[in-house]
């Protein structure tokens, strides 16, 4: 076909395109609609509470008084000489923020149907909302989480020796967003066509955690049970996390260098497939 | 010059289960898909007919429509509901793509399927103004330049920094209009969501539809089923009948095409020269018409004038329960007004044969309107049967003359509101 004179029409509407034809441009354009949708979540979120975002505190704090009492009195599972509560905290916060971008990402074509299929945005803008605005909790979680290390530097309860890796934390965090993002695409676009999907994926997440080291720290896994918990992607983000910022984890660059290439698949993949099934969605959900 | 060009468009529905049956097929599919190849388990060439069950599963809504906007052009899109009106809007908007076929268009384009779309029944006035543009398409500094226009045409200023969750729902609807009115597009697509709001907000809204095309030079694209509406506003018209395009001319040219045309005539419908009629195993309709006293058929009626509707169908064996011929009347705005059928001692015995039915509707008995007859034949032998169920099968329009009216005394007046006007037995005396 003519290039001119296709050149000439700002849009063209055909039935297939080629598999990378992934319009981020447009995407840009659609920025002021990104930062609504964040703004939209957050003030939702906490519209007629008396605690506001203090709940965004509530379920990680609860959650790391029961760990601490289950992992560490009940079963006697080592935290590597880290304070019991930043050891879980740190641990908690990092791995809801995972499962969170996933879990919400994965329902982004379920929970928007009514949307979608009255009018068109580029699509990907509603994943890549979930991911800010899950980052805003994170931060907010993150803060508690740096006034608790402060409690223990001040009173000299405990001595941490940050490492140069604490340099890699935005990093890190940016991973993990892109890793959540990705998984959870893949993910979406299967459950518009088979639902099963996503009532498997809300019983295993909270089963994988375990096969992240939250509740335990690497370095007590030994032998081949390490390798297959080591081939996790949340592994070196958390371990890389608690070695920059209290100096104990089993994390290097090269597995800095493997969490880099898995999430930067993981999401090309996500894109490529969410944008297959974004065209057509609406006539089989 | 044109901005729309919609070239040979087709769209294929699957029907029932989506997939093509067993996991192989299905992956088979996925992956010819995902080359980007055509799906192999795709049958063409059949029609979208709703009474005619099709072989494949698959059911083309649209089929190679072919059709070029001008600038400027207010487009009204007729059709029975099923015609693919929808389709066509879905596609032209974007929100899924063609099974085959392009369409180009210069500039940008607006759709509004629905008023309100994203709207967070927690958040403000204000803050979903900006949700809701930023969802069509605006970006927040052109949402800004408008804002203060948006409000004072929605008229709900006092409470613009109130959750709309407590607006009542009109407020709500004209909040959700405004926005959409106040779109910068090139071409706009609107789906009957003027049917919102009261009388003073639908002349609104149409004031302002009337602005975007004539005023502002803006093309737009419009379905509804509300013909005057379409007549006043639209310059051109295309029809669609089964996913076809039917007719593609003057919007006045185009509804007559609509009302008068093959299938739903004003005063006539057969299925005489069609080679699969509606029906099933026990009964298939043939052919009905709507007839004055004198026998002539018609689709315009006096208030004055008694009208027959009449049906003829064939019954293909013989029943032991009677069959049930049924009539629905339906008012311009869809509602149901009232079903009839014959009654118990009117039944005859059913043998296999073609039949003739008949109903009378004394004059006086619908007010002045748009009315249309859904036809029906039942049977009761295995438990209650609808052998068919012709929709819209026949229109007809009630007049009033207002010098021969017994309802006026010779004077004219206003419409009376209302769907049935009839004559009813009153005395008056003086004590």
């Amino acid at each position: 076909m003519n290039d001119r004179a296709e050149a000439e029409w700002d849009l063209i509407i055909r039935p297939k395109t080629r598999l990378l034809d992934l319009r981020l441009k447009e995407l840009w354009r659609y920025k002021d609609l990104l930062f609504l949708l964040v703004r939209r979540d957050f003030v939702s979120f906490y519209k007629q509470t008396v605690l506001g975002p203090i709940w965004f505190l509530i379920q990680p704090l609860f959650t790391t008084l029961i760990y601490i009492f289950i992992f560490s009195r009940l079963a006697g599972i080592s935290t590597d000489g880290i304070p019991q509560p930043v050891f879980y905290l740190s641990g908690i916060i990092a791995w809801s923020y995972f499962s969170d971008c996933l879990l919400k990402t994965s329902n982004v074509f379920r929970d928007n149907a009514g949307i979608f299929g009255k009018v068109y945005f580029p699509r990907l803008v509603m994943p890549v909302s979930i991911v800010i605005s899950s980052l805003v909790r994170f931060g907010v979680q993150l803060a508690l989480l740096i006034l608790m290390i402060g409690y223990y530097v001040f009173t000299g309860e405990a001595n941490f020796s940050p490492t140069p890796y604490i340099y890699a934390f935005p990093f890190l965090v940016l991973l993990m967003a892109i890793l959540g993002l990705g998984f959870g695409m893949i993910i979406s676009a299967v459950t518009t066509k088979y639902r099963d999907l996503s009532l498997l994926v809300s019983f295993v997440m909270p089963l994988l955690m375990y096969a992240t080291p939250v509740v335990y720290p690497l370095s007590t896994v030994q032998g081949s049970l390490r390798l297959l918990i080591s081939a996790n992607p949340m592994t070196p983000v958390i371990e890389g996390i608690r070695l920059g910022v209290f100096g104990k984890g089993i994390f290097d660059l090269y597995s800095l260098l493997y969490l880099t290439i898995a999430s930067l698949t993981v999401l090309i993949i996500g894109i490529i497939v969410f944008n297959k099934v974004e065209k057509n969605f609406v006539d089989t959900v | 010059m044109d901005i729309i060009k919609v070239e040979n468009i087709s769209k294929a529905y699957q029907l029932g289960q989506f997939n093509t049956g067993t996991l192989s097929n299905d992956l088979k599919r996925w992956w010819s898909l995902f080359r980007g190849k055509d799906d192999p388990f795709l049958k063409v060439g059949e029609e979208n007919d709703r009474t005619v069950k099709g072989g494949s599963g698959l059911v083309w809504s649209l089929k190679d429509i072919n059709f070029d906007i001008k600038q400027g052009d207010t487009v009204g899109i007729i059709g029975k509901n099923g015609a693919g009106k929808s389709t066509l809007l879905k596609l032209l908007s974007q929100i899924t793509s063609p099974t085959s076929g392009s369409i180009r268009i210069r500039g940008r384009i607006a759709s509004l399927l629905e008023v309100g779309t994203g709207f967070h029944p927690e958040l403000s006035g204000r803050e979903n103004i900006y949700l809701n543009g930023a969802i069509l398409g605006m970006s927040k500094a052109e949402i800004n330049s408008k804002f203060d226009e948006i409000v004072s045409f929605s008229g709900v200023e006092k409470y613009i920094d109130t959750p709309v969750k407590r607006y009542s729902s009109g407020m709500y609807v004209r909040l959700a209009f405004a926005v959409a009115a106040h779109l910068e597009s090139d071409v706009l697509i609107v789906d009957e969501v003027l049917a919102v709001g009261d009388i003073d907000f639908q002349k609104k809204c149409l004031g302002k539809m009337d602005d975007i095309s004539k005023g502002e030079g803006r093309t737009i694209l419009f379905v509804s089923h509300n013909l005057p509406m379409l007549s006043s506003l639209c310059k051109t018209g295309i029809v669609l009948k089964n996913g076809k395009l039917t007719y593609e001319g003057s919007s006045a040219a185009a509804i007559n095409f609509y009302q008068n045309g093959e299938g739903s005539g004003m005063g006539h419908i057969s299925y005489l020269n069609e080679e699969v009629k509606p029906g099933d195993d026990i009964a298939e309709f043939h052919e009905a018409w709507l007839e004055d006293s004198a026998g002539n058929v018609r689709g315009e009626f006096d208030i004055r004038e008694s009208i027959k509707v009449v049906m003829k169908f064939r019954l293909k064996k013989d029943l032991i329960q009677p069959f049930l011929p049924n009539f629905h009347f339906f008012d311009q705005f869809g509602q149901h007004i009232f079903i009839s059928a014959p009654l118990s001692n009117e039944k005859v015995k059913s043998t296999e044969n073609i039949y003739r039915v008949e109903c009378q509707i004394p004059e006086y008995f619908f007010n002045t309107g748009y009315f249309s007859i859904g036809l029906a034949v039942t049977s009761t032998d295995l438990g209650v049967k609808v052998s068919f169920y012709e929709q819209n099968a026949l229109n007809f329009t009630v007049t009033e003359d207002f010098a021969r009216s017994v309802f006026r005394d010779g004077t004219s007046g206003g419409a009376f509101p209302g769907v049935i006007r009839p004559v009813l037995d009153w005395k008056i005396n003086s004590l």
